[in-house]
């Protein structure tokens, strides 16, 4: 599709708003409508789009497949790295209270239940997007056999 | 209001009508992502922004990739004819009347005393406000916090499928491919 | 069968209407890729199945608006006289914009916010919110919908590669060795 010149930029003008639509959507998931789960999947799809026009070999370049490969597993030692923390501080399994603190106050660094999710949603949207990346290569990466 | 909602469930139900009667399986696959968006679009009215939000990114978006690039693998491959049976819909019209037959004892839809709104009782948008310390999305809430632990299942299991897919597909020659590449430039 | 009862079922009709489509499709249609969709449509019935149980009439999304949440915030971490004045302000302020709701019932209530401070809790649960737990449910079954949908259709590929058709029946010969 890389033909095309109209596809080829819009494609490039549109992208980048993607990606920032897609860490919006992840980081001010806790406040408005959105999360990991959203997240994950906009972010995808802005390297999917990205492949479809400019063809798989630009797109691995961008996102090689053996560091998405990496990130699959990433997002889920994320989530789960965070109830062993939780753990370690004395709380049960994910019970975010205990990671309650007091650094900067005024700068609203996130505490207790707010920084436990935004620490999961991270989890699960590193999750996401690298897996939903990768079962597009899958698909991409294989020829039609006759 | 209500007009709006009339004409999407219609054009719902007419979609998913084409969707069943249509052949060529590049229309059908287009008609999936639009079924995806107006149901997406009925989840928004519903009061479920959250759900409607990836309805519409995974709908619309990501599965009608993966649809169209299945195609593209196995080729448009259109239905053999063969002669029409009245089973399946002999089948379907008494699983449906089955159904319709049951929810005659379901509690009205948006009634505020349906055993879903009840229970559990504080409900979690009222503990939230104590727990939360000012989180406005419950959604975000009861998902990363109450159901933790059901959402990192859930993300083992998308990580699961993930491994899955590449399992299947994956080509083994894919390393040697590489090294033939490294080869071939080494020798123009 | 009233009125009345039509109109507090026909969500459930149009979710059953939805479903057993996606059923016949399944049934029917010999192409797998076909069949993956069927399911798809199956899928999605059952996401609005639950998302419509969560509705409450005149609700409204489970999201708490940013003013009274940053309020509650406040008020959970203990504020100064100024501090609770504006939680009162807040509350009044939200009362008068409330839908379908007693004017004096709120005055009444935004005094109390205004007296006493930590009321502000009775005041924000005045807002009808529809229930959180379907949507919470179902947005984590699509993503998982989505990866086991993207594993069926890789098997899809594999047969395609292996069998040279997606038709079930020609499949199934294929296997007898016909």
């Amino acid at each position: 599709m890389s033909a095309f010149p109209i596809i080829r930029i819009i494609t490039k003008l549109l992208i980048p708003y993607i990606l920032l639509f897609a860490f919006y959507v992840q980081f001010h998931g806790d406040y408005g409508p959105g999360g990991g789960f959203q997240a994950g999947v906009i972010f995808a799809s802005a390297l999917i789009l990205y492949g479809l026009v400019f063809g798989l070999d630009a797109i691995k370049k961008v996102a090689p497949p053996i560091v998405i490969e990496k990130c699959m597993a990433l997002g889920v030692l994320v989530y789960a790295g965070t109830g062993a923390l939780t753990m370690a501080l004395g709380g049960k399994f994910l019970d975010y209270n205990v990671l309650e603190h007091h650094v900067l106050p005024q700068w609203h660094v996130p505490s207790g239940q707010h920084l436990g999710i935004f620490l999961v949603e991270l989890g699960v949207g590193i999750t996401v997007t690298a897996v939903m990346t990768m079962i597009f290569y899958a698909f991409a990466g294989r020829k039609q056999v006759q | 209001m209500n007009l709006i909602v009339f004409a999407l469930l219609a054009l719902l139900a007419i979609t998913a009508v084409a969707i069943a009667k249509l052949r060529e399986l590049w229309a059908v696959i287009m008609f999936t992502g639009i079924y995806s968006f107006l149901s997406a679009s009925w989840m928004m009215i519903l009061d479920a922004p959250d759900v409607a939000f990836t309805e519409a990114a995974v709908g619309a978006g990501i599965s009608t990739v993966l649809m169209l690039s299945t195609m593209a693998l196995t080729g448009k491959a259109e239905e053999i004819p063969r002669k029409k049976s009245l089973v399946p819909l002999f089948v379907v019209l008494v699983t449906g009347a089955t159904l319709v037959y049951g929810t005659l004892d379901m509690p009205h839809f948006g009634s505020p005393n349906a055993p879903v709104q009840v229970y559990p009782d504080p409900s979690f948008v009222e503990r939230s406000e104590a727990d939360m310390h000012g989180l406005p999305n419950v959604v975000t809430a009861l998902l990363a916090s109450y159901r933790g632990y059901d959402t990192l299942g859930e993300t083992t299991v998308v990580l699961t499928a993930g491994i899955a897919v590449l399992l299947i597909l994956r080509r083994d020659d894919e390393e040697k491919d590489e090294s033939a590449q490294l080869a071939g430039n080494k020798t123009s | 069968m009233t009125l009345e009862s039509i109109a507090g079922l026909y969500n459930y009709w149009v979710v059953i209407f939805l479903m057993m489509t996606g059923f016949y499709i399944v049934l029917a249609r010999k192409n797998l890729i076909k069949s993956v969709i069927g399911l798809n449509i199956f899928q999605t019935s059952v996401f609005l199945l639950y998302i419509t149980m969560g509705k409450v009439d005149h609700g409204t999304a489970p999201i708490v608006p940013p003013a009274i949440a940053a309020e509650q915030a406040h008020a959970a971490h203990g504020t100064t006289e100024a501090g609770h004045a504006a939680v009162g302000h807040a509350a009044l302020e939200h009362a008068e914009t409330a839908q379908g709701l007693a004017h004096d019932v709120a005055h009444n209530l935004a005094d109390d916010a205004i007296s006493h401070g930590s009321e502000l809790a009775h005041a924000s649960t005045e807002i009808i919110y529809s229930n959180p737990l379907p949507s919470v449910l179902m947005l984590t079954a699509i993503v998982v919908g989505i990866a086991t949908t993207a594993l069926a259709l890789a098997l899809v590929v594999r047969i395609r590669e292996d069998y040279g058709t997606v038709d079930e029946e020609r499949i199934l010969e294929l296997d007898r060795g016909e």
